[in-house]
């Protein structure tokens, strides 16, 4: 399979008062034609930012430093912005975890809709009216009609967010990139969500999909393989079944254990420590404070981000180094 | 019945809206005065030739400093014309001004202040440090600068105003569309493939409508009266032309024995500008959801 996507050293930091943010360190990520890679990590390892960079949607006082982000082998950071407003909607689409604020609310679901398909596609009203009604239909609301007179408000979480998957796809784009478009919903949604973007994935209106989110259970289930990040860098990425079966890095490792299991009633683990500052990082390895394995060369020196084995990339100075764990 | 019955279903929150509108402009006894004042003021700019006694410009010099009468209900004035004539046809040239210029600022400033807000940076800085420049100066003063420069003339008066006017509404623009521009459905719009011309317009230009609307009710009243100074300093309207300013002027030399010659179109001139203050703050109260009830 052909590399979509390629992102290499991706670093994006914001300017603030208190300081610059790294909030990316160098991310790697590539995502094959067909895939569904899912990217997990804590609240502020950078998994939006890493989403927002690749769309280009950083404003100041972010700023996209350095790095590349390759996408049908070109440049996406080196077009212009004229060129790059025709790649969003219509190559890479983007849906986001509050459905309801995503919507303007003081437009109806008709006016939202027919305009991003009229930007997106060179179609005329009744042509956009008519593939609205039929996306709506694709994403199972029940009467597309009623649906498109509607205020944003009027709707539950869930229909807002199979309005907005609609919207999203509505031009075939070869990447949707998912910023944990379930968390704010609740479960038996989050679930119907979760059937409705496979459906579409077999029914090809999505070809692939980088799926953000900090559930590990909704990554197994939908992901080919998954990035770990943590502190503005991936540190671990693999195929889902290794990640789960063969975690390499300390922190995967930890976040594997910290999961509740059903039948089992002893206290939930926790990894101590807390997510690093982003202003001040820790020296060395990031994670290196909190690390059960943790030797000195983790506080000095940066480790890289290698492939230990077949597609298996890992951040670790000791990924190779079995008798360790 | 049924299409009527279809009709209210879909627009039913707009019925609301203008429903809780009339309530709240009938618990008011301001906002009422002001619509009063306003209704009366654009039906009689309307109907002003079934509403006058005579030809605004004819003259009569027989009938010279005749007081209030029957016959002539706001006198007459140094030429014998009808003052009360002279008044209901200056409505027609105050209304007109008002609404053509505020009607032009509103689109100048609000353009220009989206653009700023929007895109900010260097576009942003050279527009708002025109706008400084500009509200640096009294707007009396440098609107009588920009008319005496054009010379006299209503079409004058209206670019001198304009010229001095739009800075409000670009400044409130901006300010309006830094918040809108950070939200989450601007940016989601964005990732969708919505361009910034369409962001600007169909989705942040809603937003930000109603201050901007309650600016532009308050500001006519502002333009209005900048229109009768500069009239009445001999920028705007010529004569014979029965311009309220104009008209407040040319009575200024018999003030003390003809006071009506003055008085009258004086008195339009801050009804008209008291009714457009008082309906700009109600529609502010209303326009605004945080002061509903």
């Amino acid at each position: 399979m052909e590399k979509l996507l390629d992102v290499r050293d991706l670093r994006t930091y914001f300017y603030t008062y208190r300081g610059v943010v790294k909030a990316l360190n160098g991310v790697y990520l590539t995502i094959k034609d067909g895939e569904v890679v899912g990217l997990v990590g804590e609240t502020g390892s950078g998994k939006s930012v890493t989403a927002r960079s690749i769309m280009r949607l950083i404003d100041p006082p972010g700023r996209i430093v350095g790095g590349n982000v390759f996408f049908e082998g070109r440049d996406l950071l080196k077009l212009s912005d004229g060129e790059m407003m025709k790649i969003r909607g219509r190559k890479i689409s983007m849906i986001f975890q509050e459905p309801v604020i995503a919507l303007n609310p003081v437009l109806t679901i008709r006016t939202q809709i027919i305009e991003t398909i009229m930007a997106n596609r060179d179609v005329s009203v009744n042509e956009a009216e008519e593939i609205a009604l039929e996306l709506l239909e694709a994403v199972g609301l029940p009467n597309p009609k009623m649906i498109m007179k509607r205020y944003p408000f009027e709707l539950s979480g869930g229909m807002a967010q199979r309005v907005f998957i609609a919207m999203a796809i509505s031009a075939n784009p070869r990447l949707l990139i998912a910023d944990e478009p379930t968390s704010s919903l609740d479960v038996t949604i989050q679930a119907q969500i979760l059937d409705l973007l496979n459906r579409l994935m077999e029914e090809g209106r999505i070809s692939s999909m980088l799926y953000i989110t900090h559930d590990l259970g909704v990554a197994a289930e939908l992901c080919h393989r998954i990035a770990v990040m943590y502190g503005g860098r991936v540190i671990e990425f693999a195929s889902t079944e290794e990640i789960f079966k063969e975690p390499l890095h300390p922190y995967t490792r930890s976040l594997l254990k910290a999961i509740p299991r059903l039948g089992y009633y002893d206290e939930l683990y926790t990894i101590p420590g807390r997510v690093p500052d982003l202003v001040n990082p820790p020296s060395g390895c990031m994670f290196h404070p909190r690390c059960p394995y943790m030797k000195d060369v983790c506080k000095k020196e940066i480790p890289e981000y290698v492939e230990i084995d077949n597609s298996h990339y890992v951040a670790c100075h000791f990924a190779g180094v079995k008798d360790v764990r | 019945m049924k299409i009527l019955d279809k009709w209210l279903m879909e627009h039913k929150y707009k019925i609301q809206d203008v429903k809780l509108m009339m309530n709240m402009i009938r618990e008011s006894f301001l906002a009422k005065l002001g619509l009063t004042i306003i209704t009366m003021f654009i039906l009689t700019a309307i109907f002003a030739p079934f509403i006058a006694t005579q030809d605004p410009l004819m003259q009569d010099l027989t009938n010279r400093f005749q007081p209030p009468s029957l016959e002539h209900p706001f006198g007459t004035d140094h030429l014998g014309r009808d003052i009360f004539s002279r008044v209901v046809y200056g409505s027609r040239i105050s209304l007109m001004m008002g609404i053509t210029v505020t009607l032009i600022l509103f689109t100048i400033g609000t353009t220009l202040g989206l653009i700023a807000g929007f895109f900010g940076g260097a576009v942003d800085e050279i527009i708002m440090r025109i706008t400084d420049i500009i509200m640096a100066f009294p707007s009396l003063i440098l609107a009588i600068a920009v008319a005496a420069a054009l010379g006299p003339s209503l079409l004058n008066t209206m670019i001198a105003i304009a010229i001095v006017g739009w800075p409000r509404y670009a400044r409130l623009a901006r300010a309006n569309c830094m918040q809108v521009k950070n939200e989450l459905y601007i940016e989601a719009a964005r990732a969708i493939g919505v361009s910034n011309l369409r962001l600007i317009f169909s989705h942040i230009f809603p937003m930000i409508i109603s201050p901007l609307i309650v600016q532009a009710t308050i500001n006519l009243g502002g333009v209005i009266l900048l229109a009768a100074g500069l009239g009445f300093l001999g920028l705007g309207a010529q004569p014979p032309t029965p311009e309220w300013g104009l008209m407040v002027s040319e009575g200024r030399r018999f003030i003390s024995r003809q006071w009506w010659i003055s008085g009258f179109p004086g008195l339009a001139i801050l009804l008209v500008a008291l009714g457009f203050n008082l309906l700009g703050d109600a529609l502010r109260d209303i326009l605004d959801v945080r002061m509903r009830r």
